[in-house]
């Protein structure tokens, strides 16, 4: 009886309670770059220009501001808003935006801010707004000197993509490259280091020697790469922010692309030892080199994974130019790819995911990405010559360089930087004021 | 015998007090129904019963002669509609063209007696009572057939309207609204769990009363930043799309609504 009444019971409350609620599952979205308004910087009364060399910068804010909007336009995934339909004054917007105004321009986030300039020292406090939601996202505020106003509007254009999509921004970084100039024949080659959007280039060799393969490290302002002195390979170690530069060692036979090591203890390269190419590295406390393949064939481009236990590199132990990847030790190597062409210059993704590598085939190179197995290859780019894709730090976007085809006399040849993100539809030209090539991205360095 | 009338008392009671609290017709607002249409019953012999017997003889066989020539005739080339020159087919109208190809295949004589001339003889022949039978036995299968190939459409429009309080067509038009509504971060790593869950309330507009996350502490778990990005996407996506695309009835049905946005389907595409 008892068991009756307790089932009567339940039945009841949940028969009550037992409410269907409506699930409507969604899909599909806009994969459109996000509508973001970029207010110019308010500049605070009393605020003065700023001395950059014999240049004078005027309307700092303005300029701040352009900074961002480029940054956020070539990442492709912002659409920011022309400037002309902004109806609110810049300094107000910072304080209390009128949200409907900035919805009627479909802008979907706002960035504001304002800048205090004194003598020595740059002030920048910025807000970011979601103006759908009509309240604040993030508001920061930094001081330095007034000739760093460019890093500061990288640094902010990192905070509000990171807001917004969730994943590290890329734009406090820099790139290194060697500088090209002269006939196709005759080519001079510098050391070259640069904003990843192309300003503030500087020169770090004086070009008397051939300069290849430059490579930052992972962990600091360190730049390692190969020179030809006295027409022997050697490689070198440089500190970006002392100049300090030092030779960490005179190879013998064809050296190519060193490469650190995750931790920046290690440098990897391939060099020829006796008539054969392998890999090896070298810790750069004590000096000792070790071999890590021991194989017949051309084992070169060793680059370490972002963990550090496992290294991918391109041999031609099956006949045919391939990529391997391996464990650092040198141990259980195994072949991924296995399509039509040679396959060079592997680079494993900052993430761990994806492996950037070049590919030729008929003729025509082409830079692509795929899963560290080999699996889901994906041609980003195809053209005459290209080539060394280097990763941004966040494994989103690629930087490598393309040379355009010359005549028998060498004229029309040029050779540009080029960067491309990971769904192969966002292509941009890096100018710089020379030719480029080689190009190696750094870590973010406000991190 | 006082005691055992006092434990029955007390136990009626309980029991109709916990009818009265959770019988669900008790506890819910009366549905609002649409409006009920009153429909007359008459006798068909209302309608049929003519008065004029003899007139309505005349009128009839002038419609059965009428019927009989057109029996009789050649049947004039249907006309065509006039295509543009430039006018790129449709793959509905290559699906149609297809259909008509195959028809004729299967049968081919079924061309022939449309354009066949029916004799005196044969006109008493044309009109065969057993096909009726056949026509309506034939129906029956097709009707049959049609139900087997929707099985899945009608389980599925029974579980919409039932389960979810909307129809196929008004869930397509709400989804549609906010597919338009939603910008996608493109920098979400494509390979963790994408799915937010968002539950809301709705005003009978569709306007947006209330909005609740329900995979909220995973927002502040570690390494999972890019949740906060996409709730926030999707928060926007309500946001911008209100009021939302909802049937003017069955409030009481929709007014609590639950939208899963996944994007690890367009992500990995």
């Amino acid at each position: 009886m008892k068991k009756l009444i307790s089932f009567i019971f339940c039945l009841f409350i949940f028969n009550s309670s037992a409410e269907a609620l409506v699930e409507v599952d969604i899909t599909r979205g806009n994969l459109e770059p996000l509508p973001i308004a970029v207010s110019p910087l308010h500049v605070e009364l009393g605020s003065k220009d700023i001395k950059q060399g014999n240049t004078i910068i005027k309307n700092i804010g303005e300029r701040i501001s352009e900074v961002i909007e480029i940054n956020f336009r070539r990442s492709g995934l912002f659409n920011p808003l022309k400037k002309n339909s902004f109806v609110q004054n810049p300094e107000i917007a910072h304080v209390k935006p009128r949200f409907e105004d900035w919805r009627l321009i479909k802008a979907q986030a706002l960035v504001t801010g304002q800048v205090i300039v004194s003598d020595d020292k740059l002030r920048v406090e910025f807000r970011l707004w979601d103006v759908v939601a009509a309240k604040e996202m993030i508001a920061l505020a930094f001081s330095t000197t007034p000739n760093n106003w460019r890093r500061v509007a990288h640094i902010i254009s990192d905070k509000v993509y990171q807001r917004l999509t969730g994943e590290e921004g890329y734009f406090d970084t820099r790139i290194v490259y060697v500088s090209e100039s002269g006939p196709k024949t005759q080519r001079y080659k510098k050391l070259a280091i640069m904003d990843q959007d192309g300003a503030n280039v500087k020169y770090l060799t004086l070009g008397n020697e051939l300069v290849l393969t430059p490579r930052f490290s992972p962990k600091n302002q360190l730049v390692t790469y190969l020179s030809y002195f006295r027409n022997l390979p050697r490689v070198y170690l440089l500190d970006i922010e002392t100049g300090v530069q030092e030779v960490v060692g005179d190879f013998p036979g064809m050296t190519f692309a060193p490469r650190f090591s995750p931790d920046g203890k290690k440098i990897i390269m391939s060099f020829a030892k006796d008539g054969n190419s392998d890999i090896y590295t070298m810790n750069l406390e004590t000096r000792l080199v070790e071999k890590i393949t021991d194989h017949t064939s051309i084992d070169t481009s060793p680059s370490y994974s972002p963990d550090g236990k496992y290294i991918c590199f391109n041999s031609d132990r099956s006949g045919l130019q391939q990529i391997y990847v391996m464990r650092s030790d040198g141990s259980q190597v195994k072949r991924i790819t296995f399509g039509k062409g040679l396959y060079g210059t592997p680079v494993w993704s900052p993430r761990g995911d994806l492996i950037a590598f070049t590919k030729v085939h008929k003729g025509q190179f082409y830079i692509g990405v795929m899963r560290t197995d080999g699996s889901g290859e994906r041609l980003l780019t195809e053209n005459f010559y290209q080539e060394a894709p280097s990763w941004s730090p966040n494994g989103r976007v690629l930087i490598f360089y393309r040379e355009t085809k010359s005549d028998s006399e060498g004229k029309g040849f040029s050779a540009k930087l080029w960067s491309i993100d990971l769904t192969g539809y966002n292509e941009r030209l890096i100018e710089t004021e020379t030719d480029g090539s080689d190009p190696s991205w750094s870590s973010l360095l406000s991190k | 015998m006082t005691r055992s009338i006092f434990l029955s008392l007390v136990f009626h009671s309980v029991m109709i007090v916990l009818t009265a609290i959770s019988l669900p017709f008790m506890m819910r607002t009366p549905v609002d129904l649409p409006p009920i249409l009153s429909v007359d019953l008459i006798q068909i012999t209302d309608k049929t019963s003519i008065p004029f017997a003899a007139k309505a003889a005349k009128i009839l066989e002038k419609i059965k002669k009428e019927k009989e020539r057109v029996v009789s005739q050649q049947a004039p080339p249907s006309e065509k509609k006039k295509e543009k020159p430039d006018r790129i087919p449709l793959p509905e109208d290559l699906d149609k063209e297809k259909k008509q190809i195959v028809k004729k295949k299967q049968n081919p004589e079924e061309v022939k007696e449309e354009i066949r001339q029916a004799s005196e003889f044969e006109k008493d022949e044309l009109f065969d009572p057993n096909q009726i039978a056949a026509l309506i036995d034939k129906s029956k299968e097709e009707t049959a057939k049609t139900l087997k190939k929707n099985k899945k459409l009608t389980q599925s429009s029974v579980r919409t309207s039932f389960a979810t309080g909307l129809t196929l067509s008004q869930e397509d038009a709400l989804k549609a609204q906010i597919f338009g509504c939603w910008s996608l971060p493109l920098g979400l790593p494509y390979h963790k769990n994408l799915l937010v869950r968002i539950k809301l309330k709705l005003k009978p507009d569709g306007t947006v009363l209330r909005t609740e996350i329900l995979d909220h502490a995973r927002m502040n778990q570690p390494g999972q930043g890019f949740y906060k990005v996409l709730a926030e996407s999707a928060l926007r996506a309500v946001r911008i799309c209100q009021p939302l695309r909802v049937p003017p009835t069955g409030y009481e049905k929709w007014k609590d609504l639950q939208l899963n946005f996944d994007a690890n389907e367009m992500l990995k595409g």
